[in-house]
């Protein structure tokens, strides 16, 4: 029995030892994969932050204000005024999403467009 | 293990044969066995020592070469973390109320040499003084050879100026990463911004500081490690900063004027929506200050703030609101206004000599504003409780707004307060504010008599300020200033849909040496809209102006700021989300039938 008892302890610990071994070898893999993500992280960031810097600095106002002068043919676009705000009343209804309930007529005769091309 | 018996036989035996005494075998086979016992006690004793004694070793030893390894061994940074901490500015951006970026940083190199390692420092320094047009080649040249082994060449350097000095090629040109503060939007509310410097330098970083403006008096915030991910948002808006910069150029230039402020305030919140100053600049390239001549034409003054004025008119409703409050007077008490006001030997009189008089309601002072009718409610108050309350507002002391300039303007107030002085505040001479000042203490008034705090951060919570006036007065006051701009002298300042209502104030500069210029004014004009339910001040500034398109030069605020004050309001009320309020809707067309 004792025998026994010792090679199975002998077989586990090589076990484990290789276990171990593959352990380290898989960490030290996931570290660099890690240190290489890290770096990569932090050179999209720069450019993020370039990025940003350069988005500011190309809607910076004085640049869109000539940008609207220059393309105003194409554009049209004016200092809000005061004139601009609406009543609600000035708006349309938005079409009704329901269908309509009245029945279709069939053959209906368009008796205005008639009139209008037989005056 | 066999065990030697304690009286073998054979020897007992032959013992008592030869008449030996047999127990003497035995005790000498105990002896034996005895000792047998104890030197095998001994060594396994001998052998646990050293056992425990090989074991201690090599703990100790083993702690002991981890102490040296890592005595011995360079710090690293642990490589296993938890991701997520980002790799942070140094200086936390500023944006503006919509998040949109005002200042933020961008990675750029500083240029520094090693002239030791340098292969042919004449050609280095004559290549590079080719590359960067204000080093002198000839000089570089003496400084790269004059034996030292370090040397700052450039702070910032942009990544075309990096790739030719790459071109040279040279192993004694060396790059240091810097962090470079940018303004991307150029000159726009440089004046609150103002501007960022290096402070000490290594050739891996450099320290960026805040030099003026927002910068500095939030430096250590904006610095601050833990808060670098977050951005400082500012009150001010970003569109509406650059249209009340624009405006307000177009008007200083139309008006002929040689500097020009404007501070838009939200009156609940206390927030400076646009604060512009001009003449301005560029807080990317931010000039050296004037060492010679007066400050205040220097680009770099903020008239907003650092700039005390004698803000004149404007200063006519205190007097009236206080009146009013204390109960002498409402507005439509009647005072003989006939000029002059004699005090000692001092004569007050209107502008240019006008007479208002005989008499005149309180209403109508303001609305005419009657320097004689403010001097005498000023006098029904009396000095104490003038200057008392003018302290209320906030307008003799310096801003607690948060650009540094702002402690530079202290307000000059006369060290005694006769009752001259009493009179000549009322109508804002002989008395200095900032127009921030003003700005703070007419939000008061627009905000039903509870002082506001002018703030150039971001909040969205209503102050709740010490009450200086109750909100009946705070009221009566507005509805006199609507009057100034329906009937009175800011008649050019009404804008349709905002009822606009304000104050105009001209005052005389001071001169250096004692009196007044005749021909150079400081125009203000201080409003708020829309009356009814004031939400925001404008107080518009314009130093020395004149209006020329009459057949005599105009220098009165109503011809100049006012103006300029009603072209902003029109362009930046529907930025502000203020919907025009028609004064009467036609609803129904056939009402009007009569049978």
């Amino acid at each position: 029995m004792r025998p026994v008892f010792y090679v199975a302890t002998f077989m586990a610990v090589m076990a484990l030892a290789f276990w171990a071994y593959r352990e380290n070898y898989a960490t030290q893999r996931s570290l660099r994969e890690v240190a290489e993500l890290q770096s990569e992280i932090t050179s999209l960031r720069e450019a993020l932050s370039i990025q940003h810097a350069e988005w500011a600095y190309l809607n910076r106002p004085d640049r869109l204000r000539d940008l609207t002068a220059l393309n105003y043919d194409r554009l049209g676009l004016l200092p809000l005024e005061p004139e601009q705000f609406g009543q609600v009343d000035q708006t349309a209804y938005p079409p009704s999403s329901f269908p309509p309930e009245i029945p279709v007529v069939a053959d209906a005769v368009d008796v205005s467009a008639n009139m209008e091309s037989q005056p | 293990m066999t065990r030697t018996p304690l009286r073998p036989l054979a020897r007992i035996l032959s013992a008592r044969a030869k008449g030996e005494n047999p127990d003497k075998i035995e005790r000498e086979n105990l002896r034996l066995r005895h000792e047998a016992t104890r030197d095998k006690s001994r060594a396994r004793a001998e052998g646990r020592l050293l056992f425990l004694g090989i074991a201690f070793f090599a703990a100790f030893s083993l702690i002991g070469t981890r102490m040296g390894m890592l005595a011995a061994s360079e710090p690293v940074e642990a490589q296993v973390r938890a991701s997520g901490a980002p790799i942070l500015a140094q200086r936390a951006d500023i944006t503006d109320r919509n998040g949109r970026v005002l200042a933020t940083n961008l990675q750029t190199y500083a240029l520094y040499a090693q002239p030791k390692d340098m292969v042919d420092p004449v050609r280095v320094a004559r290549e590079v003084a080719a590359i960067f047009p204000d080093m002198n080649g000839a000089d570089l040249q003496r400084r790269l050879t004059d034996g030292r082994s370090f040397m700052w060449l450039r702070k910032v350097l942009s990544p075309e100026q990096m790739q030719q000095v790459h071109d040279i090629g040279d192993p004694g040109l060396l790059f240091g990463p810097r962090e470079m503060r940018l303004y991307p939007n150029g000159t726009l509310a440089a004046h609150v911004l103002g501007g960022a410097s290096f402070g000490a330098e290594g050739v891996q970083s450099a320290e960026v500081i805040g030099t003026a403006g927002i910068e500095k008096v939030m430096d250590a915030r904006l610095r601050d490690p833990a808060q670098a991910g977050t951005p400082l948002t500012l009150s001010l808006d970003l569109t509406i900063q650059a249209t009340v910069e624009e405006v307000l150029a177009t008007g200083m230039q139309m008006m002929n004027a040689k500097g020009a402020a404007a501070i838009l305030m939200d009156v609940h919140t206390g927030e400076i929506i646009s604060l512009a100053s001009l003449p301005t600049f560029d807080p990317n390239k931010r000039p050296n200050a004037a060492i010679k001549g007066d400050p205040g034409d220097s680009p770099l003054f903020n008239r907003a703030v650092q700039g005390v004025y004698e803000l004149g008119s404007t200063f006519k409703i205190f007097a009236v609101a206080q009146a009013m409050e204390l109960g002498l007077v409402n507005p439509s008490t009647m005072f003989d206004v006939t000029p002059p006001l004699r005090m000692g030997r001092f004569n007050i009189n209107e502008f240019e000599g006008k007479n208002y008089g005989p008499m005149l309601s309180v209403s109508d002072i303001i609305k005419k504003s009657s320097n004689v009718g403010t001097g005498k409610i000023a006098l029904l108050i009396g000095g104490v409780r003038q200057k008392a309350f003018l302290t209320s507002l906030g307008l003799l002391d310096i801003s607690p707004i948060e650009v540094v300039e702002a402690r530079a303007g202290k307000p000059l107030i006369p060290k005694k307060w006769p009752d001259i002085v009493t009179i000549t505040a009322a109508y804002g001479q002989g008395i200095s504010s900032s127009p921030m000042n003003l700005a703070a203490a007419y939000a008061t008034i627009a905000n039903g008599g509870t002082t506001v705090k002018p703030t150039l951060l971001h909040s969205e919570i209503r102050q709740q300020g010490t009450r200086v006036m109750s909100a009946a007065t705070a009221k009566a006051a507005i509805a006199m200033l609507r009057l100034v701009v329906t009937d009175g002298t800011a008649s050019l300042g009404d804008v349709p849909g905002y009822f606009v209502a304000g104050k105009t104030g001209t005052a005389d500069k001071p001169k250096p040496g004692g009196g007044y210029y005749d021909d150079k004014v400081v125009n203000t004009f201080a409003s708020m809209f829309p009356a009814n339910d004031p939400a925001y001040v404008l107080i518009v500034t314009l130093d020395e102006p004149v209006e020329t398109s009459g057949d005599e030069p105009r220098r009165t605020a109503g011809w100049t700021s006012v103006p300029v004050a009603a072209e902003i309001t029109r362009r930046v009320a529907p930025l502000l989300g203020l919907r025009p309020q028609l004064e009467s809707v036609p609803t129904d067309t056939l009402t009007a039938v009569s049978n």
